[in-house]
């Protein structure tokens, strides 16, 4: 256990690039590799990834290790688990980071079983305790009402990393870094749930996920109307439409956009708040975001006292000038 | 089909208090009932019974309250449930709290499937079910957003993944967790109710259960929190004043300044 060192990065690529988690991992790894004293590396899984081992390095990481195999080409939970499970072995890192995506959610607690050690999921801030080299694991619980902070014994200490919680670095094409291929060592016959096959969903503008802006609605808004003119100002911002759960159960806009605990979490540059009361379920999914402005006409809504900026005032007269305003200050 | 459905009670309402000198929970919330995935997991094996015939089982670890949560289980049509509680089991973390699971469900008779919710509403791991089937030696799907299809020894089902989905394939028996894109959970008939009333409970403890002391509760909790603290809200905070349209003026021109727009 002694020589476990270093910080492994577990690496995704989306439509052929580097995972946006990846990088912000990358970068969040970096601080705990350096406080450590100690190197950061990244696994690359797949098949045909080798060529994402320069974008790896320039995001930060001394090491790339590039498992590529057939059998990996898609996800398929028990051929990853086998492959990592061989990977962590080789390298013996003192800390393993994944994502908090569809695929670390899956991987992650069946790795750690695997490894024989513990596990804390969707953290959004990660630290090294200067003496004990331990992980300091902090993840939101109680829907985002309070915050709670983990250490682990068992090495490799495992954390799975929320979207957008962590920090890119600048992009660096002059750093050095090594690339080394490892063997998947997957046995295919322990294979028990196939991938078949991936089927895309259509997204009309912005992922809500990924967009810069995000525009919510609430019960406030009294029916899918109200939501239909949020869009004008989501489109001008390049930004997507969020709404609340009961938004979502009076069937006025889909599921797939709702943020919350239940729902979506996003953390974009700006959070617009609108006709929504704040409910610590609704604020679970978008704390995180850098600013938020509320716009609500009763100043006693908990929105207030989360938000950045606060309107006070019906939504039906603040939402068209500040769209108008937005669209004049775009002109100039 | 025999299927069984882990469930956790968790609280309706959230009221977190915190001992500010040890920083550890002392409240968490009031008005408990299902966890709204574990809705979803039952909803779904009442489906499957529906259509395919067999038994649903309601499983859960927890305190004598939770069998509560049993009995709507049981109002909602599950055939049967089983509280798996012991004061020793009073601290699990996720890996102890699967592995109290994993041995209620060897007691029960291995099911064919094991369905769970995705996450809980307050711990909001989502590890429980997959660490349980790890130490079932079963496969696992996470987020099943669909079942297509349910055949001899294999079942095909849509999971949900970033760019849209995944169709896979499982052997059974295996275990899955669900999404509440799922399905839309029933509401209890009277029919339900009355017999939920008159429902005994089983309850297996850690000696039933043949759990080893050092597995379970906090002692069989590898993971250690160090404290509990409430999130800072927004330090800055500014309410605008005047007409909405001074208001709006207002904040477009303070986002503008701070280059946010």
């Amino acid at each position: 256990m002694a020589d476990h060192k270093g910080v492994l990065v577990c690496g995704e690529a989306i439509e052929g690039k580097l995972a946006g988690v990846t990088a912000e991992m990358l970068g969040g790894g970096r601080k705990l590799a350096d406080k450590l004293d100690e190197g950061l590396s990244v696994v690359l899984l797949g098949s045909g990834v080798k060529g994402l081992a320069a974008e790896a390095i320039a995001c930060g990481a001394d090491k790339v290790y590039v498992v590529d195999d057939p059998l990996l080409k898609d996800y398929q939970t028990d051929a990853y688990v086998m492959a990592m499970v061989n990977a962590v072995n080789q390298v013996a890192p003192r800390v393993v980071l994944m994502g908090q995506t569809s695929m670390g959610r899956d991987l992650a607690p069946r790795l750690a079983f695997r490894l024989q050690t513990a596990l804390s999921m969707d953290c959004t801030e990660l630290d090294i305790d200067a003496q004990s080299k331990a992980l300091i694991q902090t993840r939101p619980v109680y829907g985002g009402n309070a915050r709670a902070v983990f250490t682990t014994e068992s090495l490799p200490q495992m954390a799975t990393v929320r979207a957008k919680a962590m920090s890119p670095l600048p992009r660096d094409d002059a750093r050095k870094g090594e690339v080394t291929d490892i063997t998947a060592g997957i046995d295919a016959s322990k294979i028990r749930a196939k991938f078949v096959q991936k089927v895309k969903e259509e997204v009309t503008g912005v992922k809500l996920e990924e967009a810069p802006a995000v525009i919510a609605g609430g019960r406030g808004l009294g029916g899918p109307d109200g939501f239909k003119q949020l869009e004008g100002l989501a489109r001008l911002l390049k930004g997507a439409v969020g709404a609340t759960r009961p938004a979502i159960d009076n069937g006025w806009v889909p599921t797939s956009i709702q943020v919350g605990l239940t729902g979506k979490i996003v953390a974009p540059e700006l959070y617009i708040a609108i006709a929504l009361s704040g409910s610590s379920q609704h604020m679970a999914g978008c704390s995180g975001s850098k600013t938020i402005v509320a716009i609500n006409k009763d100043p006693e809504a908990n929105i207030f006292r989360e938000a950045r900026f606060g309107i006070v005032a019906d939504w039906k007269q603040a939402l068209p000038a500040f769209t108008q305003k937005v669209q004049e200050l775009l002109k100039e | 089909m025999k299927i069984a459905v882990c469930i956790k009670q968790v609280p309706g309402k959230f009221k977190i208090e915190i001992d500010p000198q040890s920083g550890a929970l002392t409240k968490s919330g009031t008005d408990s009932m299902i966890n709204p995935f574990d809705q979803n997991a039952l909803e779904e094996a009442l489906r499957l019974k529906e259509k395919h015939g067999g038994k649903v089982s309601a499983v859960s670890m927890g305190p004598a309250q939770a069998a509560e949560s049993l009995r709507e289980a049981i109002a909602l049509g599950a055939d049967e449930a089983i509280l798996l509680s012991d004061p020793a089991f009073e601290g699990s973390d996720t890996w102890a709290t699967a592995h109290v699971l994993s041995l209620g469900m060897k007691k029960l008779g291995p099911p064919d499937l094991i369905i769970c919710g995705r996450q809980s509403l307050d711990g909001e791991t989502g590890q429980v079910g997959p660490e349980l089937a790890e130490m079932l030696g079963l496969p696992f799907v996470s987020s099943v957003s669909r079942i297509e299809e349910v055949g001899e020894g294999s079942m095909r089902m849509q999971r949900m993944a970033e760019e849209g989905h995944h169709v896979v394939e499982m052997q059974l028996p295996g275990a899955i967790s669900v999404v509440k894109e799922i399905n839309v959970p029933r509401l209890p008939s009277l029919r339900g109710l009355m017999q939920a009333k008159k429902a005994a409970i089983t309850v297996w403890n850690g000696q039933e259960l043949g759990a080893d002391p050092a597995r379970v509760g906090s002692q069989g909790s590898p993971l250690r929190t160090v404290r509990v603290t409430q999130p800072q809200r927004s330090a800055q905070r500014e309410m605008l004043q005047g007409s909405p349209e001074s208001q709006v003026d207002e904040v477009v021109e303070k986002l503008r300044q701070s280059r946010i727009l």
